[in-house]
């Protein structure tokens, strides 16, 4: 299969000179999903003031997030970063007390070699709390695969399968109603091994993909991260993984490797040609046959069809930095779109392989050539290219929106598609929802003429 | 190593990009990793920038961290030179490319022999000095380097301009109201009949640079950044300047005459013209700006001595609790600044106009100052506004740092005699209007629902009866807790467990005496 990809998918690079997020940017939606864990960013003032404005106003809520800020002596290694560390893990304890405590190495702890994986058990093990480790740092990483480095990191304190089971027995003994609960489930399921997701997922569209999969009977028995720490899915041979985002490949070999899972390859269930793809990869599996998929998927493009026609015929640019692109672009060209590039970050053409294939499938079957993607775009080349395709659309991030918009270019914030729901059937119509806004809103203002606003 | 969760003045970098992006045709290549070029997201988002913010990364990845840049940074100088011909590059590093002290400079060296286009290394430490400190002396340096290589070349004209003129120093890209403050100054001098040579950086032109000392005098409306530069600009060519910052109509009184002085001393004594703005000084004061009305009409008798809290940065800070305290009456209970390197300035500024000064760029610690003193308005920083929202206490942003509403599309400035009357409107609405607050005391509050007990101290030994409980309903919002917690103080004080009536109104004739 991938020999055929290589074929006739070409992957460009560039530079590497594009505006993206730094990776520990992943906290502010991850604190969230895992509600009793604290992010300690361990890192400079540049983070800081990084977290601070990238997230806005969510700094005001009191989030579970903070920074360790390293000071003079701490670079110049005067100071000691056990004692530094412990003393505010010790206050966190005091002030929040979380099930874990998750530093995020920055640049800065990889430059002065601080040996955070080193120092994390010791003072697990003085306070008592768990201490995971990520190293999202903008040497390695962009945006989204910050989740990527937590993620391969948590797949490590999931429990063993069978010691987990016999240690929730023992747990769950009192709650007898959920016993006979779980009884009733099992009918509705095929007998399969456990299936585990993994991807961070705002808990209703969890449960949306979890209905998906529950309609072909098959169970989801745990999602990577789950909404507690302290619930984390159980991991070992005979489970099977599944990821639900694009960004994930550090995650999924932590689970292929290290946890001896093993790993369906899929496309993402975004848009939904790639649900059903994503469900119909699923399910042989567990040896079970698909029901009803085709019918679903055709009545979600039906609804959707004010959309489509909206957008039929429109290119579409996407300069690249959250690593959604292929699967965002895949769905687009199956509304009709043209893709003039596909920009990303970083390509994983073994994680993504499914996903490849079924954008190459896409093409041929809406009949328009395979876009070209670039990894590691240069932004000045792609804005240059941009500025001659003159594209309906661009997907980019906000430092350039603004100036594109002001040269008559429609664009859409990329960093919307990482926050918004835009996983499964249900939300099918978010994306094109999030796609059209400014179409939508460029027609609203068509009269008024002025499309060329600077000198 | 200290925890934190919000900072006041952000990293060095950040005020170096600020000065590059203010000039015109000025390009910033910052030697930073992946991510760290979220300063044109700023630009971009908050300044709502029509242009492409002319600041890059020449990036640090892995092979960077092994292998060091070699001749990455200066390919990227050259490239930048040759696909925008910018006048002037400035490389800088961010906190975590520092650490890698590489030879910046001598990259600077070699990109500069090659290149068309001047090249200078922004030279900040950056972890001794923050964002308005580095903004602050990369301007001087910028500055610096053009009138000495105006120097060198000879090509030098030192002639003052024939009539009054100043430059006006330190307007910048997201800076707090700055462009409105710029236009305000600008129609001041107008008036005043005096020329503006230059303003700088914001729209000024480094080919112009060379031109700053046919100024008569430098204005520095804010001492945080411009003050280095017009220093240097003292020291070196003898050019007065001005750092009074015209906000407030004493201030502004108090700028136009050192102007007036100013002017007069480098007027020629034969020409005669010596100028008196005095008489514009009384009609801007008197009739253009209605400030000074509005602290004397009957409206403004309700904030007699009303607490508050003033926070920001140090021009802001000290100029509008001076605002607040001789121009409106209002009690400022603390003031406090972020400015930790600007201290005996700032304390000398409102030395008699507050109770106490609070020095500090921790917020928690405002947080807790302001909770203690519970002031009846907040004036201060977005953060201080969020403090504000927690305990129902209003609060106006008076002070950078900011969000998006502070670059407000309408005029909107905090200098000048127009700044005046928005500094009014801003203190006036922050409270709770005057006679709101009166029918409010009257009859018992908008929301006479019971009470749900925010439990915030420890309540737990305390039993508040019907009657008591129904009372307390009846303070108006913003008072209630306060009066619930000296209630409380009281009623343990006095080992009484039950709070009635009787105890609300004892303990409030205990406060009284």
């Amino acid at each position: 299969m991938s020999v055929k990809i290589d074929e006739t998918l070409t992957v460009e690079c560039e530079t590497g000179n594009y505006h993206t997020f730094c990776p520990i940017s992943c906290v502010s939606w991850l604190y969230q999903k895992i509600e009793d864990s604290f992010f300690l960013v361990v890192g400079t003032k540049t983070c800081g003031y990084f977290l601070q404005n990238a997230l806005g106003v969510m700094i005001f809520a009191e989030p579970r997030y903070a920074m360790a800020e390293l000071e003079e002596g701490d670079i110049s290694a005067q100071l000691n970063d056990y004692e530094g560390l412990k003393i505010l893990c010790i206050r966190i304890r005091k002030d929040r007390d979380p099930s874990v405590i998750i530093w995020i190495g920055t640049c800065t702890t990889e430059i002065i070699k601080m040996d955070l994986e080193g120092i994390a058990p010791k003072l697990e093990w003085e306070i008592g709390i768990p201490i995971l480790v990520a190293r999202a740092n903008g040497l390695d990483y962009a945006f989204t695969q910050g989740e990527d480095t937590v993620l391969a990191a948590m797949a490590h304190r999931c429990p063993e399968s069978e010691f987990f089971l016999r240690e929730r027995k023992e747990t769950k003994q009192n709650l007898l109603t959920f016993h006979s609960r779980k009884k009733e489930e099992l009918l509705e399921y095929a007998n399969h091994p456990s299936l585990v997701l993994f991807g961070s997922l705002p808990s209703n569209v969890a449960s949306q993909l979890s209905i998906e999969l529950k309609r072909q009977s098959i169970k989801v028995s745990g999602w990577l991260p789950a909404q507690k720490y302290t619930d984390l899915p159980s991991l070992g041979n005979g489970v099977y993984v599944c990821g639900i985002n694009p960004f994930l490949s550090r995650t999924a070999t932590t689970l292929i490797r290290r946890e001896k899972c093993q790993l369906i390859g899929a496309p993402f269930p975004i848009g939904p040609d790639g649900t059903r793809a994503w469900i119909e990869k699923i399910c042989p599996v567990f040896g079970v046959e698909p029901q009803g998929l085709k019918e679903r998927e055709e009545r979600i493009w039906e609804s959707l069809k004010d959309y489509l026609d909206l957008v039929h015929d429109k290119s579409v640019f996407l300069m690249g930095d959250n690593l959604l692109e292929v699967s965002l672009a895949r769905f687009l060209i199956r509304c009709g779109m043209i893709v003039h590039e596909i920009g990303i970050p970083y390509m994983d053409k073994r994680y993504q392989a499914a996903e490849l294939s079924l954008l190459q499938d896409t093409c041929i079957k809406m009949c328009v050539p395979i876009p070209r993607i670039v990894e590691k775009p240069d932004n000045s080349n792609q804005i240059r290219r941009i500025r001659e395709l003159q594209p309906d659309l661009v997907i980019t991030g906000m430092a350039h929106a603004n100036p594109l918009e002001a040269r008559g270019i429609t664009t859409k914030w990329s960093v919307e598609f990482t926050f918004a729901q835009i996983h499964g059937f249900t939300n099918s119509k978010d994306v094109l929802e999030l796609i059209t806004r400014p179409l939508r809103r460029q027609k609203n203002l068509e009269d008024l003429g002025q499309t060329i606003l600077v000198k | 190593m200290k925890l934190a969760y919000w900072m006041y003045a952000g990293p060095a970098h950040i005020g170096t990009l600020r000065v590059a992006s203010s000039f015109k045709n000025v390009h910033a290549i910052m030697h930073a990793p992946l991510g760290d070029d979220y300063f044109n997201v700023m630009r971009s988002m908050l300044e709502r920038e029509r242009d492409f913010t002319a600041a890059t990364a020449s990036i640090v990845d892995r092979h960077v961290l092994a292998r060091g840049s070699q001749e990455k940074v200066v390919d990227n100088i050259l490239r930048k030179d040759k696909e925008e011909h910018p006048d002037l590059i400035i490389l800088t590093p961010t906190c975590t490319s520092s650490i890698l002290q590489e030879d910046l400079q001598n990259f600077v060296k070699r990109a500069s022999l090659i290149s068309d286009s001047d090249v200078i290394f922004a030279d900040v430490d950056h972890y001794q000095v923050n964002e308005i400190q580095a903004a602050d002396r990369t301007l001087e340096q910028v500055v610096r380097y053009y009138l000495e290589k105006c120097y060198r070349q000879e090509k030098w004209d030192q002639f003052l301009t024939d009539t009054p003129s100043a430059n006006i120093i330190g307007i910048f890209t997201l800076g707090f109201h700055n462009q409105h403050d710029c236009r305000e100054l600008r129609r001041l001098l107008q008036d005043l009949d005096i020329e503006i040579n230059q303003i700088i950086p914001e729209g000024g032109s480094v080919e112009d640079l060379k031109n700053l000392p046919k100024a008569w005098f430098n204005l520095i409306p804010y001492r945080e950044v411009g003050l280095m530069t017009a220093i240097y600009l003292n020291k070196e060519y003898g050019m007065p300047y001005i750092s009074t910052a015209p906000m407030g109509a004493v201030n502004m009184a108090e700028w136009i005459r050192q102007i007036q002085k100013k002017v007069n001393t480098l007027t020629l004594s034969s020409s005669n013209k010596r100028v008196d703005y005095e008489p514009y000084i009384d009609g801007q004061t008197r009739f253009v700006s209605q400030a000074a009305w509005f602290s004397r009409s009957i409206d403004c008798q309700n904030l007699t001595g009303k607490e508050t809290v003033v926070f920001g940065d140090a021009t802001h800070a000290a100029s509008i609790t001076k605002i607040l305290v001789r121009e409106m009456g209002i009690r400022v209970s603390c003031v406090g600044t972020y400015c930790k390197h600007d201290v005996e300035w700032f304390k000398d500024q409102i030395q008699g106009f507050c109770d106490e000064i609070l020095i500090t760029d921790d917020h928690a610690k405002v947080g807790d100052m302001i909770a203690y003193m519970e002031p009846s308005a907040i004036f201060g920083t977005q953060m201080e506004r969020h403090i504000g929202k927690r305990l129902d206490i209003p609060c106006g942003v008076i002070s950078a740092p900011v969000h998006i509403q502070n670059f407000p599309l309408g005029y909107r400035p905090f200098l000048g005699y127009e700044g005046t009357n928005q500094i009014a409107d801003l203190v006036y609405n922050s409270f709770a209007l005057g006679m709101e607050d009166h029918l409010l005391d009257i009859f018992g509050g908008h929301d006479t629902k019971e009470i749900i007990d925010k439990s915030l101290s420890t309540d737990i030994d305390l039993i508040w009866n019907p009657e008591s409980r129904l009372e307390l309903s009846k303070i108006p919002r913003f008072a209630r807790e306060k009066v619930e917690r000296n209630t409380a103080k009281f009623a343990r004080q006095k080992g009484i467990e039950t709070i009635t009536v009787e105890v609300m109104y004892a303990a409030k004739e205990a406060l009284a005496n």
